[in-house]
């Protein structure tokens, strides 16, 4: 696909943040954690299955609105290679890999119902991060249950 | 070593050295367990107990423990008689019983209770097991018997019965791998070690084999650790039943053991030791108990800055 054909099908934006290289088929996913759409906000663009230079990749654009720190690090849970692009005024000011973070809070729920971050308790969950060769890995800091498959699916 | 202050959650933050520590500091405080000798050294001091759920042992060996070095004891009573029965969170029951008291034993029936304690606490929070978690202090308790019963370097040791759930199990293999332990996990298949711990213990040094037969492995082994296998968890008894008859140890099943072999419980047990070996030299769940003892009085005095 040119340049051209890819400017016809999701738009240069003029003010806002591109994700680029999300995991293929989890740009919806990212949609989730970043409460979108969302109507206080300019247009958000998806484009699925994108054919980049390592593959089938997710793209997703999002008018007037800047990533925060602990957006990004969601985001890294479900797709680690994204690159954050901020752009302003058409033009990419920052490009950004996402990166792993050690520690997530509030981000994830446990899936041990017995947990006691899954009751009434004045706590937030959280999770150690790791990295291995099969994948990413949640420890939770309460009851040490691991979570390694469907991370997605427990986002809070 | 700095245990004043220090909360005991899990045996995931204890180093060997640690560990020797506190078994050395316990093995000074037999005499004391026993009556032999009269202790005031937690005198002025108050303990809470905060048991969620019941297990007397445990209770009664803190008790006793505070009580032989001259402390006080605060219980919490009964949970159905108590705020928590109104809807208190743990939280708060531990901001307000940390103004009354020294140091909380906590057992809580979810996971996790105990560091969600140590959060909220000003005094130093002792887990007394919480859900499936963790039980620091029944670890230590086996640890010591070990030490004192047997030997704890190198030791050849064959954890049997409910390996998945089991806490005392998932703690004990934790502290075992300190100490180059070669450990064989014998248990149904549906209730193995979880696969997380397994993976954990071995990376921290100790050998692990997998087995469902008391049989194949008891001949080898210095230490047998047998738990009860929870009737609670099986939906239809009649799956229990077959699950809990595989692994029983009679008196048959001792015949080609190492004579200095010894079996540990935590006890309750139910059908899975044999009364008659409880006259044997191998028995030796009842001087465990007891050791809970000792062990608890050096874990008070350390946290609580009495000892160093």
């Amino acid at each position: 696909m040119t340049e051209i054909e890819t400017e016809l099908r999701v738009r240069r934006i003029e003010n806002g943040t591109v994700i680029d290289h999300i995991t293929s088929g989890k740009a919806l996913i990212v949609l989730k954690i970043l409460g979108l759409p969302d109507s206080s906000h300019g247009v958000v663009s998806v484009l699925i299955n994108s054919h980049g230079i390592y593959g089938k990749k997710d793209v997703v654009k999002i008018e007037n609105r800047e990533l925060k720190a602990e957006e990004v690090d969601r985001i890294a849970l479900i797709a680690p290679n994204a690159t954050i692009n901020i752009i302003r005024n058409f033009n990419v000011t920052r490009k950004n890999k996402v990166h792993i973070p050690s520690f997530v809070e509030g981000v994830v729920g446990c899936i041990n119902p017995n947990c006691i971050s899954n009751s009434n308790e004045p706590i937030t969950s959280k999770f150690k991060v790791t990295t291995e060769d099969t994948g990413l890995k949640l420890r939770c800091f309460y009851c040490a249950r691991v979570i390694s498959e469907n991370i997605a699916e427990n986002l809070l | 070593m700095k245990f004043k202050d220090q909360h005991i959650i899990s045996m995931r933050e204890f180093s060997r050295e640690m560990i020797d520590h506190i078994l050395n500091a316990a093995e000074k405080m037999e005499p004391i367990a026993h009556g032999k000798h009269k202790s005031d050294l937690l005198a002025g001091k108050v303990l809470a107990v905060l048991f969620f759920e019941p297990s007397t042992r445990t209770r009664m060996s803190f008790e006793t423990a505070m009580i032989r070095l001259g402390g006080d004891v605060l219980n919490l009573g009964s949970v159905d008689a108590s705020s928590i029965a109104k809807g208190e969170t743990l939280a708060d029951t531990v901001r307000v019983v940390d103004g009354y008291v020294d140091a909380i034993v906590l057992r809580h029936p979810k996971e996790g209770a105990a560091q969600l304690a140590s959060e909220f606490s000003r005094v130093p929070i002792l887990n007394a097991g919480d859900g499936a978690g963790h039980h620091p202090t029944q670890t230590l308790l086996d640890l010591y018997t070990i030490k004192r019963e047997s030997h704890l370097e190198g030791i050849k040791i064959a954890l049997a019965g409910d390996l998945k759930y089991g806490r005392t199990v998932h703690s004990l293999c934790y502290a075992l791998s300190h100490y180059g332990a070669h450990i064989t996990l014998i248990s149904p298949k549906e209730l193995s070690m979880p696969e997380e711990i397994i993976s954990d213990i071995v990376a921290r040094g100790a050998k692990i084999v997998e087995t469902d037969s008391i049989e194949d492995a008891i001949n080898d082994v210095d230490v047998l650790y047998m738990t009860r296998i929870q009737k609670e968890r099986f939906p239809d008894p009649a799956e229990y039943q077959k699950v809990a008859n595989r692994l029983k140890v009679t008196m048959e099943t001792l015949k080609g053991v190492k004579p200095e072999l010894k079996i540990m419980h935590p006890l309750p047990r139910v059908n899975e030791i044999d009364t008659r070996i409880d006259d044997t030299p191998h028995a030796c769940y009842f001087k465990q108990a007891f050791y809970g003892v000792p062990v608890r009085m050096a874990l008070l005095g350390l946290v609580l800055g009495a000892i160093e």
